[in-house]
């Protein structure tokens, strides 16, 4: 048995494991967290996703000893989500409105994808988008509402930075 | 029929069940903790067939933390067989082998553990003595008397023989000037949902009920159970709350629920079995059809098409599962959206020892339309007609509707050539053209496939009775139940489980658009099974039709209840006041508001009109539309409601690599009326990723060794966003006259007509080559395969 102590979404976790414990089943299993799902345990199919230094890396490849000492995000620590119940992140939330799912079950690992790829490029072309989601598999959408969702995440990401600067025209009214 | 406008209906809305799967806060069966809740993971048989001599578990029980290995001797003399539908006695199946083992990866034992890994750890442990035994794998092998049967005991492969003649058939071919024959093979491949089966039981020995949580997709689930582990119905509760990630017709799960009940109820313990993906695959027992067709159509110089034979014949694996009613279903759409006279079909399944087959999306569907529409092709190729113009000259009309098809189905409404005329122009079918020839002379392979074809949706049984006479059900009935409280809100019950079909929005937005309040200020929840009323879950792509029509005849007779209230306080007759936003008005200008009512049924019985029972609540058990009848002389009207797609497609692949780039898809898209666009678009667009999979990618395939070779993800391949293009739906909408808003199903959309259209494509971008590919999957390796072949 091993000592670990991960932080994850900022809080850190520490436990005795096997060596032999995936990190997806440390979130699981010992962190409690259920947002990252197990899909097919040998790296094809994206369901249990996590962030690790800003990438979206696949949880079930990786051992939860390999990540002591490190910290990394899931699903619970993204958007509003981990702010306040009920409230949404905006590629949560355009994923909601372009109906960017069905069962739910891929939805976590789409979103870190998604917020993985907006982190670094904030205007991808759908062909971006493509790529960046072409690691995870969904099985009830054929990725036209994802691609729609993440577009559309991008798009709103992109108004929301321009609102925030010191000069936008929308700001200056307010003073 | 005018298309009506609605509220609510049809307009853009936000699923409700989105929010929580954004956040990962999704309620899947594997996120359940119980107390105390021990593991299970299986032994694999490692041979096709044998016999079992015996099994040692002893090492194995001696593990730490390992409680119990149950083995199939133990099961079968505690449980009941599992229920098939057909009438073979003698092809018994448990959730372990018994005696024999009949797939490569069936259960032979199942290991009961404190957690699983230890169980894993301890399957190294168990001695098998197992002598190999002679097996088939191949369809028309397992027809041959010389071919051992799976089942000793049933004397032979075969699980169903069928023949059904409708119409003058011989009289047809004989008329006929021209006939053709063909064989085509759809592969075998399945859904595989990205959630794995899984199920959690509980046994509760003080109150005597069991309690199970399962990621399901299965009518009379838990009937089923209690019958199998010698429960009363009331004894076994299934929680519907639980969030199905995927399923798409496969999530049966019934063997796992009554093996992990058993072991439950004998350890007195929570116990989880959640497949690993190997598993899933293996011994998910979730494979889809494997289906080989021959085909002859009887047809004129001009194209008219007489008459059909076919001979389908199934391979349903080592046991007999759904897997046989999946040539049930298609008899009820058997001339596609053509107008054929008459049709002989030859329906054929055959156990093997393969993994056994369950239901997928279509439920036998979509291979059959697979078959007709490469007939319509091949018909066209032979009388060097265009594809295009031989369908619209045999395409039922639009003022034909009603039509009676010779099977005993009547399609119930459609306008087959305006759809297709708006996919051709939508797609410029000209231009679409011209890219496929400039193609050509740039030295890649082009084609353009078309596929029409439809949806019979709204479920029904009646391809039971037909399969099998001594089966008389003909009632598949839904449920929804609405109770608004005290203080004026609104409660839908539904009962059943959903994996992604988003029932709590169809049933909100129904009960809005009837009830005139805002959708989403209605709960929609699912008690268990204890708690319910009948049902048959979302299977036949019916919900919309079935889940939809009862929510809306509930609020119907709830709007009775509170017009009569308001009448009796207002003091005019009920037929004078308008029912209006929740609110009741009178021809004075009084009104009688949501709230008034609320307050009279919760709070002043003494104000109620006499012999009104207190409270506002309704419920609706309803019948499939159209199912009224038993089957007579092989036919029967089967599903109320048929949807119509046409897909348009253009593929090119370089000549050397043979990998097929789909660079244009459009889809026409007639279901009637829609309750939610984008769920609608979804399902459709999912649908075709999937008819992508199936066409391209997708197979269950075994070695001559009997031994599953696609076992892992890494073998069997599933489109990404690289492999399913953008895609173009054109929408038309020919309501219904059988459903309550002109609805019909979607939930199949897509995957119906995708693989027919996409191989399609491929036979026209190698048609000057004399090549036809006559089996799906058609991957690029028989593409470049092929091609080489002719060149060299």
């Amino acid at each position: 048995m091993n000592d670990v102590s991960i932080k994850i979404n900022g809080e850190l976790v520490t436990a005795m494991v096997e060596p032999r414990l995936t990190m997806l089943d440390f979130l699981r299993d010992v962190a409690g967290l259920k947002g990252t799902h197990a899909g097919c345990e040998h790296g094809v199919c994206g369901a249990c996703t996590i962030l690790y230094d800003g990438n979206a890396v696949r949880s079930c490849l990786m051992l939860a000893v390999q990540v002591d000492g490190q910290e990394i995000t899931t699903i619970e620590g993204i958007g509003g989500n981990f702010e306040r119940s009920g409230e949404l992140g905006i590629i949560q939330d355009a994923f909601c409105e372009a109906h960017g799912l069905q069962c739910g079950y891929c939805t976590p690992g789409m979103v870190l994808a998604a917020e993985a790829l907006l982190a670094k490029t904030p205007s991808p072309s759908e062909d971006n988008v493509r790529d960046a989601i072409s690691g995870n598999i969904c099985r009830c959408t054929g990725y036209v509402q994802i691609v729609d969702a993440i577009m559309l995440a991008a798009q709103r990401l992109g108004n929301r930075n321009d609102m925030l600067l010191p000069n936008h025209p929308s700001t200056q009214q307010d003073k | 029929m005018a298309e009506k406008t609605y509220k609510f209906i049809s307009q853009p809305r936000r699923a409700v069940e989105d929010r929580r799967f954004v956040a990962g806060r999704g309620k899947f069966v594997a996120d359940l903790d119980r107390p105390g809740m021990l593991h299970v993971a299986p032994l694999a048989s490692h041979y096709p067939a044998a016999i079992i001599n015996k099994i040692d578990v002893t090492a194995a029980l001696a593990m730490p933390g390992v409680v119990d290995v149950i083995t199939g001797a133990e099961i079968s003399a505690a449980i009941q067989p599992l229920i098939n539908g057909l009438d073979t006695p003698n092809v018994r199946r448990f959730p372990l082998a018994v005696g024999r083992v009949r797939y490569a990866g069936e259960w032979v034992c199942a290991v009961v553990a404190e957690s699983r890994a230890i169980a894993e750890d301890a399957l190294e442990k168990i001695i098998v003595d197992a002598a190999a035994q002679p097996f088939v794998l191949d369809a028309e092998e397992a027809l041959l008397s010389t071919s051992p049967p799976v089942h000793p005991e049933h004397g032979s492969n075969l699980l169903l023989d069928k023949k059904f003649v409708w119409g003058a058939v011989d009289d047809d071919f004989a008329l006929a000037k021209h006939n053709l024959s063909f064989s085509v093979t759809w592969g075998r491949n399945s859904t595989v949902p990205i959630e794995t089966f899984g199920v959690v039981a509980e046994w509760n020995g003080w109150d005597q009920i069991l309690d199970i949580w399962a990621s399901v997709q299965m009518p009379k689930y838990s009937d089923q159970i209690s019958r199998c582990l010698g429960l009363a119905g009331n004894a076994v509760r299934v929680h519907y709350d639980i969030d199905v990630g995927g399923s798409y017709g496969v999530k049966r799960g019934i063997k796992h629920a009554t093996l992990i009940g058993y072991i439950a109820r004998k350890l007195g313990r929570p116990v989880r079995f959640i497949e690993d993906r190997l598993e899933n695959m293996r011994a998910g027992d979730a494979h889809g059809p494997e289906r080989k067709f021959d085909v002859t159509m009887a047809f004129e110089d001009d194209g008219t098409i007489r008459s059909m034979k076919m001979r389908a014949l199934d391979n349903a694996g080592a046991y007999a599962g759904r897997a046989p009613f999946q040539l049930g279903k298609p008899i009820g759409a058997i001339v596609g959206p053509y107008q054929i006279n008459s049709v002989s079909y030859h329906a054929l399944s055959v156990t093997s020892n393969k993994t056994v087959q369950e239901a997928v999306r279509g439920f036998g569907q979509a291979p059959t339309n697979y078959a007709i529409e490469t007939a319509m092709d091949r018909v066209a190729n032979f009388l060097k007609m265009d594809r295009l113009v031989l369908r619209q000259h045999n395409l039922i009309r639009a003022d034909q509707f009603p039509y009676l098809i010779p099977s005993g189905s009547t399609y119930d409404s459609g306008d087959y050539h305006t759809v297709i005329d708006k996919v051709l122009n939508a797609a410029d079918y000209s231009a679409l053209v011209a890219t496929r020839d400039r193609l050509r002379t740039e030295g890649m392979m082009a084609g353009i496939g078309v596929a029409a074809c439809l949806e019979p949706s709204g479920g029904n049984s009646s391809f039971e009775p037909l399969l099998n006479e001594a089966n008389k059900t003909s009632t598949w009935m839904e449920s929804c139940q609405v109770n608004v409280d005290a203080l004026g809100n609104v409660i839908a019950r539904i009962h059943t489980t959903s994996s992604g079909q988003g029932h709590d929005t169809l049933v909100s937005t129904v009960l809005g658009e009837v009830l005139q309040i805002d959708p989403d200020k209605i709960r929609v929840t699912r008690p268990n099974s204890l708690e319910s009323l009948p049902g048959n879950s979302p299977v036949g792509s019916r919900m919309a039709i079935m889940l939809g029509g009862a929510a809306a005849r509930a609020a119907e007779k709830l709007k009775l209840k509170i017009v009569a209230i308001a009448a009796h306080c207002l003091g005019f007759d009920a037929d004078k006041l308008v029912y209006s936003g929740g609110d009741v008005l009178a021809p004075d200008g009084s009104k009688h508001s949501w709230l008034d009512a609320v307050e009279l049924a919760h709070r002043q019985f003494h104000n109620l009109p006499e012999g009104m029972d207190p409270g506002l609540a309704s419920f609706d058990i309803m019948q499939v539309p159209t199912g009224d009848a038993l089957p007579v002389d092989g036919k029967v009207q089967m599903y109320p409601c048929y949807s119509f797609e046409f897909h348009l497609v253009l593929v090119a692949f370089d000549p050397v690599i043979g990998r097929p780039e789909i660079r244009s898809y459009t889809i026409g898209h007639d279901c009637g009326t829609v309750i939610n666009p984008a769920i609608v678009s979804g399902m459709t667009y999912g649908g075709i990723a999937h008819g992508i999979g199936a066409t391209l990618f997708e197979e269950f395939a075994y070695d001559a060794n009997g031994q599953l070779m696609t076992q892992s993800f890494l073998d069997y391949l599933m489109p990404s966003s690289h492999e399913v293009p953008p895609i173009e739906i054109v929408k038309h909408c020919t309501p219904s006259p059988h459903t309550v808003f002109g609805q019909k199903g979607s939930g199949e959309s897509g995957y119906l007509g995708a693989p027919a259209a996409i191989s399609g494509a491929i036979n026209d971008a190698v048609a000057a080559l004399d090549i036809h590919f006559e089996k799906l999957p058609i991957r690029m390796s028989a593409i470049s395969d092929a091609i080489s072949n002719k060149l060299a």
